[in-house]
């Protein structure tokens, strides 16, 4: 290891965020660096790019008040790192792992990169344990297990910071025993209200003892952004495979993340893909979100949770579309529903998790849980079919069946979608077996003749 | 061994100053890690290269080592039931569970080894020369292309480390070639063949939409895209466990790691039903997870078919997963971005189509240099951007496969899994497999298969109708053609791969549950013909069973396809008798 080296008034071009210095030292790409200015504030960056004779730096703050001459650059010998230790919770940070709670820096067990390193497949253990977050429609519909990822797909104004709090607040596991459970909140590009909303509801349950924050605000710079959800994926895999947590990681706005991703990658001059982005926004989200999972043979998980907002509620949108390509399902948050004062407003329909099948069903949940979920999935979708046949031609011309369908419809949304507080999975599946029997069980084929005789006495058909 | 000196460094990308000759695309040993690269560009006495490893910390002067031959990968007995990364180097056996860049050292596995030959035998390209019975099925060494002449030495039986050379061989000019067990072939090189055969016989792939309207020929090609939650993954592994070839490449290129899991803990406890050993023994997984380097994905699809193809050249029928193509060519847009090049459509380099087109055409059925038959099955994943079938790797792949598995949002959705949308489905090769299907089980294949599709056709033409006027405004024909069409969507082409009962079908079963069907559809249209009404068809009890057909009648179980198959024609003659005319 090399001692830290500074060199002072070897920048030679300030370009955005970028600086090109003289290189005079020997340091590699990625070495993480402090800029100091004639105005004496400290800013984080890195090395983007070596020459020769030249060294380029991101600057991860705002280069303002930067000079070529009165600028200081001091190499650290190693990758941004963050120090971790168990005096991580209850703690809040900034977007660059800096305490902003008043207290002390975090006694150091180790120093970890932020960047982490992939984990080998080969050591992943497949996520199983179903976690139960008390939303009927995650539990019984698109179920949640431990090392998954499962994105919110929301939009500017539908309430999923409450839901992201919620489940943060419920989520447990069933019978076994529960280990030491955590959270690791990111905040990137939040506003301060929801970083104080997130807070508050945190606190008054008493669950910041067990919770870590990382904030970078709206007003900060985009580069920190960047860093923000990595920094607080470091914490939650020292939490976790160090410490050996179960934690769930909250990241919200994944939207905010990537506008700052295009927008330090026009400052860089690359190519753009689609709308603007980078064309390695997918390898660049995949370094965030396949930092879940759960190793063999270790005794702690990460569970993701993020959250973004679709730009202009378009699930075709590069963000969201990623996204889904990445994680192992979305939780899809709808207008009309929201509107309707439904809550959580869950559009079931594109909602899926992709790990529901190997953590429920017999040994897991419910061994009719699989059929039963199924089931309401296909006669949602037939009767969403109808209401807009309905909608077309009116109700009167729908056939019999097809008017059970509608009123199903209805049953679903009011009593399985929309809750007041927190159920159990044994209650999610009373309610969808109740809700099924508007229909007629001829229609029902994703049941077997042994669950039609024991859920549904007496032919409704009939 | 040629020596360069690093100048330039960001990302994947470096540059060097080269202090001897250096070939493009030879592989590179970087910095004093050894991370994996490869040359992409020479100029002047500059190189570019690509670096398959993560880059942190490399910095100018560092040294760089050229290996004198092209990106290669080692092949040989011992591949199957293993898992590797996509430069086919072991991920099992490193005991951190997170992966770290440089090189890795290559322990040797010793093998029981018996000489096949004597010295004075006269081999060629192809041939086997000696056996290793630890090799599973790949217990026979061959001679590799490009080499055949004399034996002049060969090791004595007994057992060996696979890194020795075991036998010599001179050709004609006089040049000695040393042959192991092990070798190295260039991943960007086909494997020539003797010939290249016609495709004939399906590749049974146990899934019944797919085998039934949209078959795939061994040796076939085909395409299998997909919007996010289409249900592309769960269908390849389905394929991956069911279908009928002797050995599976699945290669896992910029997709999950949970994926790869999942792929680990099911493959050693599913019995493979033909063997009846587990399925894991036949299958090569190549994982490139989404966030391990780009560079490395970009050449994992290539390391995969080149196993296949080494596979293919030992006799056998090999079937390539790749999952996901698009993510390989994002991989290639990446890189292109970062050396400058000018891009095309949607940032892709103009060299896309050209590199879709050579990889696809590796796949074959051909007579081996060794005399036997063999194939590589390529079934390719896509993941188009927004589910949006015209963007550039879907156009361009279309053009290259015969048989297109086209999923459909709305169907998955509905959770209809396999979410297949017959309508913008098509299979070249389904004239190519008629004449096995009808020797095998169904000698009606052809025509019901255009009677199913035709029902699919009409079905999607009258909802579009039923939508505008009501369904009951229907003519009765027309409300039975929707029923029929529903009952083949729901007993014949929906398929859970989840269900133990339904998750594979075998040709068999599928004949039974095919000709099943199609007696119904005749019977009710006759029924119908005879003044038996839509409401009355609708009511016969045998729907809710014909509808879970697949479930409740498993593989052991073909004589209760048949049993219900008399009792519906029973009650569907009755309904008609009550409406003599």
């Amino acid at each position: 290891m090399r001692p830290e080296i500074s060199v002072t008034g070897a920048v030679t071009r300030i370009d955005g965020s970028l600086l090109f210095l003289e290189r005079t030292v020997n340091v590699g790409l990625n070495t993480a660096v402090e800029v100091e200015g004639p105005d004496g504030l400290l800013r984080v960056g890195r090395i983007a790019a070596v020459e020769t004779d030249r060294l380029v730096v991101e600057v991860l703050q705002s280069t303002t008040g930067l000079s070529l001459g009165g600028t200081r650059v001091r190499f650290a010998a190693r990758p941004l790192t963050l120090a971790v230790g168990p005096g991580l919770l209850g703690r809040i940070f900034d977007g660059l792992g800096r305490p902003i709670d008043g207290g002390p820096p975090v006694p150091a067990v180790t120093h970890l990169p932020i960047d982490g390193a992939a984990i080998n497949p080969a050591h992943r253990e497949l996520p199983r344990d179903f976690i139960e977050t008390g939303i009927t429609t995650i539990d019984l519909m698109n179920s949640l297990v431990r090392g998954q990822k499962l994105p919110i797909f929301s939009g500017g104004g539908l309430p999923h910071d409450r839901l992201a709090a919620e489940i943060a607040l419920r989520a447990r596991l069933r019978g076994a025993t529960a280990g030491k459970f955590s959270v690791v909140f990111a905040g990137i590009g939040v506003s301060a209200d929801s970083a104080e909303y997130f807070r508050a509801t945190m606190e008054s349950s008493g669950a910041l003892g067990h919770t870590v924050m990382f904030l970078n605000r709206a007003d900060q710079a985009s580069a920190e952004r960047l860093l923000t959800p990595r920094y607080a994926l470091t914490a939650a895999e020292y939490l976790a495979f160090h410490e050996g947590h179960h934690v769930l990681v909250v990241l919200t706005d994944l939207t905010n993340y990537c506008e700052a991703l295009r927008e330090v990658s026009a400052s860089h001059g690359e190519v753009p893909s689609r709308k603007g982005y980078p064309g390695y926004m997918y390898s660049d989200l995949a370094s965030l979100y396949e930092r879940a999972g759960c190793l063999r043979g270790v005794a702690g998980t990460v569970t993701q949770l993020p959250v973004l907002t679709m730009p202009a509620d378009d699930i075709g949108h590069p963000i969201p579309d990623l996204t889904g390509y990445i994680t192992e399902g979305q939780i899809v948050l709808d207008r009309e529903l929201d509107r309707q004062g439904i809550y959580p407003p869950v559009r079931v329909l594109p909602s899926l998790s992709r790990l529901m099948s190997a953590g429920i069903g017999k040994g897991y949940t419910h061994p009719d849980h699989p059929a039963l979920a199924n089931q309401l999935f296909a006669s949602y979708a037939r009767a969403i079919h109808v209401r807009v046949l309905a909608s077309v031609m009116g109700a009167e011309a729908l056939t019999d069946v097809d008017r059970r369908h509608l009123a199903f419809a209805s049953a679903f949304e009011a009593s399985i979608v929309s809750q007041t507080r927190g159920r159990t999975l044994e209650e999610s599946m009373a309610i969808g077996w109740q809700v099924l029997q508007r229909l007629p069980t001829a229609e029902l084929s994703r049941l077997s003749q042994a669950q039609l005789a024991a859920h549904f006495h007496g032919d409704a058909h009939a | 061994m040629s020596q360069a000196t690093l100048t330039w460094a960001s990302g994947p990308v470096i540059r060097a100053r080269m202090h001897g000759p250096f070939q493009i695309y030879e592989a590179l040993a970087v910095g004093e890690r050894g991370l994996l690269g490869e040359v992409v560009q020479l100029k002047g006495d500059e190189l570019t290269a690509q670096v398959y490893e993560d880059t942190g910390g490399l910095e100018p002067g560092a040294p760089l080592r050229g290996t004198e031959g092209p990106l290669s990968v080692l092949l040989g007995p011992g591949l199957l039931g293993q898992i590797y990364d996509g430069l086919l180097r072991p991920l099992t056996g490193l005991d951190a569970p997170f992966l770290a860049a440089g090189e890795r050292v290559r322990v040797p596995r010793e093998y029981a080894f018996e000489p096949g030959v004597t010295v004075g035998a006269t081999l060629s390209a192809g041939q086997p020369w000696a056996r290793v019975p630890d090799g599973g099925r790949l217990a026979q060494l061959r001679v590799p292309p490009g080499i055949g002449g004399v034996v002049a030495s060969i090791a004595s039986a007994g057992t060996y480390p696979d890194d020795r050379p075991l036998c010599t061989i001179v050709d004609t000019a006089g040049h000695e070639h040393a042959i192991g067990m092990m070798e190295h072939w260039p991943v960007r090189v086909p494997r020539p063949s003797a010939a290249r055969l016609p495709a004939c016989a399906p590749m049974i792939t146990g899934q019944r939409i797919l085998d039934t309207l949209f078959p795939i020929a061994r040796g076939g090609r085909a395409a299998l895209p997909g919007g996010f939650g289409t249900g592309k993954t769960v269908l390849q592994q389905a394929l991956a466990k069911w279908c009928d070839a002797d050995v599976i490449v699945y290669v896992g290129c910029g997709e999950r790691g949970n994926e790869m899991a999942e792929v680990l803990n099911e493959l050693p406890v599913i019995e493979d039903p033909r063997t009846g050993r587990p399925l894991l023994e036949r299958t090569v997984i190549i994982a490139n997870t989404s966030n391990m380097p780009v560079a490395a994905r970009e050449a994992s699809i290539y390391t995969a078919i080149t196993v296949g193809e080494y596979l293919r050249d030992q006799g056998l029928n090999v079937a390539l997963m790749a999952d996901s193509t698009s993510r390989w060519a994002e991989a290639l847009r990446e890189i292109s971005g970062r050396l400058g090049e000018l891009p095309s459509e949607a940032g892709y380099p103009a060299y896309l189509s050209s590199r879709l087109a050579s990889f696809y055409e590796r796949a074959a059925r051909v007579l081996t240099l060794g005399g036997d038959e063999g194939s590589v099955t390529v079934i390719g994943a896509i993941s188009p951007p927004g589910g949006d079938f015209s963007e550039p790797v879907t156009m361009h792949t279309r053009r290259f496969v015969r048989s297109f598995w086209a999923l459909d949002a709305k169907r998955a959705r509905a959770r209809f899994y396999p979410a297949v949308n017959p309508l913008a489905s098509y299979s070249e090769d389904a004239v190519r497999v008629a004449a096995w299907w009808q020797a095998h089980g169904n000698s009606n294949w052809v025509e019901h298969r255009r009677r199913l599709l035709d029902l699919l056709g009409q079905q999607a033409r009258l909802e579009r109708m039923a939508r505008i006027v009501g369904k009951d405004a229907l003519p009765a024909a027309q409300q039975l053609t929707l029923l029929l069409a529903d009952l083949a969507n729901e007993a014949l082409l929906q398929q859970s791969s989840f269900s133990a009962a339904d998750r594979y079908c075998s040709p068999a079963r599928q004949s039974a549950m095919l000709r099943l069907l199609m007696r119904f559809v005749e019977l009710a249209e006759a029924a119908l013909a005879r003044g038996v009404s839509v409401r009355d068809i609708t009511a016969l009890p045998h729907l809710a069973r014909l509808k879970r057909l697949g479930e409740e009648h498993d593989e052991t179980d073909l004589a209760g396809i048949e049993a219900l198959g008399r009792d519906v024609e029973a009650a569907v003659l009755s309904l008609a008798a009550t409406h003599a005319p």
